[in-house]
């Protein structure tokens, strides 16, 4: 068992490909066919392309605040690809690749950033929560969505994403608690990118790892190379199988780093030392997985240039799309209050149509 | 038929419900093996096993994260806040999630649960343990929030509340848990959340109640139509969505309001109430419409609480006050 070899109290770390893009273990590395290695590497390419166009449609203020996922694709990306259609995503707020993965449409994720509601309402079949502004409570619904599923007798995980920082929260522990004790099939994710807004790691957390905080639980605990994607994937392949026989959450830790900003309102460069970042740089996930496909003839430069030109265009064309979509109608701020609008929200809605009619004359 | 109190009748609906309906899971503090602290899930885990009836770890956000998460994924729970002043844990789980679910999805995801919690005061408790707190969730876009004065009412509306797609806050008023005694049909029947309920039919006042100060209220009013008064009653029994109807339609009438409740004043349920009346039976008022509820302070301990208790004395004096302006 992974959870055992990489012992997150001795300070083990799991990893597949170093951070040159070798293998570091032939017997580490997960099968994982050739189509699903190409689809993780498209995504992470997509969501770094996606989340860069993002970045520069906020500066030019035609987007909202927004959170950059830049250096984190394998993080969210892999586990995502580690898991059956049905399996469902709790998100946080920084996993957009991981979202691609599942099936999102990057226009819902644009559109969310864009600021409309519309953009958290996702296929049903998709089984993707919406992104979770309050920090780390979204596991608790992970914890919650798990006992249903383990409840039901269905034969499918949960797995939810916190930060860092989140692991910091009394909702992180709660809910690692509540899914240990009822021993429901949820997977933790913890992107440690270092950094919650300006506070540094260092100063979240006195414990050697934040892995080894799922070990007070009695929860499998592993430290895993988030930039690695063959690591995290299976990481949570295994944490999966656990899940599903009957054996309760995982704690997956995933050592990473934020090369952009918290969100677009944040300006790193006041905290963050250039030579760390130089560090962090050299282990990119996205050209560390580029030389792995490469050595494995599963892609060349030319075709890899040529996806980036792609996804440009698509980003910038999607993102027009999400610019012609406009504002949201006043109907859809009132209905979905409740199940029913009730007599006095009817009241209220009319009377608001009243208002922006005599404002439109 | 058989006699209930409101706590027999809580517990006799949540059989009936877990009965019907098997996503209908029920867990909380103690709630499995002792059957709560209160007794009101008694039975249940011998009678549904423990994946359907449990002892939660102790920690509301869990209970009521976790809640918003069965719903999501098809369960319908049903949880129980030991006291309503813990509910502060979790209280971030209720308002940032529960309450936006169905909005921040688009429609996508509701979350029919139910958060059952004892409320209110007059049973000699420990700090935290007789503030009514309805106004903090009745405040909340997207809650419902339910409070019954009688066995009846506590079955019908926790029926509803479990049935209803939205998250429902369901305060019981312990006080009157087991002081107050109904024959009620042993079949499911429902009393529809967002009605208000005439108690008492009258010509002169409005007064309108909820909770335990029901009881008091009738026992306030009792010979008052001998000393020239007459009172309408009516027992709001959910907070929010209210009837606002009922209650202008008989102030219509009466030209007069008191709303007596056990929550503090300033910000309370008694000022919106008020202010309603303003917007809609203005005219038709003989008096300014007014309030009797706690005092603006932290609820004293058992040794000052005959100060903060609402007792049918002040509700009467109250009364004739309006009565005579």
């Amino acid at each position: 068992m992974l959870t055992k070899k990489f012992d997150p109290l001795k300070k083990k770390i799991f990893q597949v490909l170093d951070h040159e893009g070798n293998i570091t273990d032939e017997k580490l590395v997960p099968k994982i066919d050739d189509e699903t290695l190409l689809k993780m590497y498209k995504t992470m390419l997509l969501g770094r392309i996606a989340d860069t166009k993002a970045l520069q449609y906020q500066r030019q203020g035609r987007m909202l605040t927004y959170a950059p996922i830049k250096g984190q694709e394998a993080a969210h990306t892999a586990p995502i690809a580690a898991l059956d259609k049905k399996d469902w995503m709790v998100p946080a707020f920084r996993e957009m690749a991981g979202m691609l993965y599942k099936g999102a449409d990057l226009e819902k994720l644009y559109l969310y950033w864009y600021g409309n509601e519309e953009g958290n309402h996702f296929d049903e079949e998709l089984r993707i929560l919406p992104i979770s502004v309050p920090i780390a409570s979204q596991i608790n619904h992970g914890a919650g969505v798990a006992y249903a599923a383990k409840y039901k007798g269905d034969k499918e995980v949960a797995v939810a994403f916190v930060g860092d920082g989140g692991s910091s929260h009394g909702e992180f522990h709660e809910g690692l608690n509540f899914a240990a004790t009822t021993q429901s099939p949820l997977i933790v994710i913890i992107q440690n990118n270092q950094w919650a807004i300006s506070t540094p790691r260092e100063a979240q957390s006195k414990a050697q790892n934040l892995a080894s905080k799922g070990i007070g639980y009695g929860v499998p605990s592993i430290l895993v190379d988030g930039n690695d994607p063959l690591a995290m994937f299976a990481a949570v392949k295994e944490a999966r199988e656990r899940a599903i026989n009957g054996n309760g959450p995982t704690l997956i830790e995933a050592l990473t780093y934020r090369l952009g900003p918290h969100t677009t309102s944040d300006d790193p460069t006041i905290y963050r030392d250039d030579d760390d970042l130089k560090y962090w740089e050299k282990r990119d996930p996205i050209i560390r997985f580029k030389k792995y496909l490469i050595d494995k003839e599963l892609l060349t430069e030319e075709e890899d240039e040529k996806l980036q030109k792609e996804y440009k265009d698509f980003s910038n064309k999607t993102f027009k799309k999400v610019e012609k979509s406009g504002l949201v109608p006043l109907e859809d701020v009132f209905n979905y209050t409740y199940a029913e609008l009730p007599k006095d929200l009817k009241e209220q809605l009319a009377l608001h149509k009243k208002l922006a009619e005599s404002e439109a004359k | 038929m058989a006699v209930q109190t409101v706590l027999s009748a809580i517990n006799q609906t949540l059989f009936e419900q877990m009965k019907k309906d098997d996503s209908v899971v029920v867990f909380g503090e103690d709630v499995g093996f002792e059957g709560g602290v209160f007794r009101a899930t008694k039975g249940l885990q011998q009678e549904f096993g423990k994946d359907r009836s449990f002892d939660s770890p102790l920690a509301e956000s869990a209970i009521i994260g976790s809640a918003i998460g069965m719903a999501v994924n098809g369960l319908k729970p049903v949880v129980e806040i030991q006291f309503s002043g813990f509910m502060f844990p979790g209280y971030n789980q209720i308002v940032a999630h529960a309450a936006r679910y169905r909005n921040r999805t688009r429609g996508l995801y509701n979350v029919p649960m139910v958060i059952r919690m004892p409320y209110g005061g007059g049973i000699r408790a420990l700090e935290h343990h007789s503030e009514s707190l309805e106004t903090l969730f009745a405040h909340i876009p997207g809650l419902k929030v339910v409070i019954p004065s009688t066995p009846y009412d506590a079955k019908g509306l926790l029926t509803s509340a479990i049935q209803d797609p939205d998250p429902v806050i369901f305060m019981e008023p312990k006080r009157i848990y087991r002081a107050f005694k109904q024959e009620l049909p042993d079949k499911e029947f429902k009393v529809p959340i967002g009605k208000a309920k005439t108690l008492k039919k009258g010509e002169d006042i409005t007064v309108v109640a909820w909770g335990a100060l029901v009881r008091e209220t009738e026992k306030a009013i009792k010979g008052l139509e001998d000393e020239g008064i007459d009172v309408e009653l009516i027992d709001l029994r959910t907070i929010q969505p209210y009837d606002k109807e009922a209650i202008a339609n008989s102030v219509k009438k009466t030209g007069r309001l008191l709303v007596v409740h056990e929550a503090v004043k300033s910000f309370g349920p008694g000022a919106e109430i008020i202010s309603m009346i303003n917007e809609k039976a203005f005219l038709y008022l003989e008096a300014p419409p007014t309030r009797l509820t706690g005092p603006d302070i932290t609820v004293p301990l058992p040794k000052g609480e005959h100060h903060f208790i609402i007792s049918p004395e002040r509700i009467r004096a109250k009364i004739k006050e309006v009565m005579a302006f």
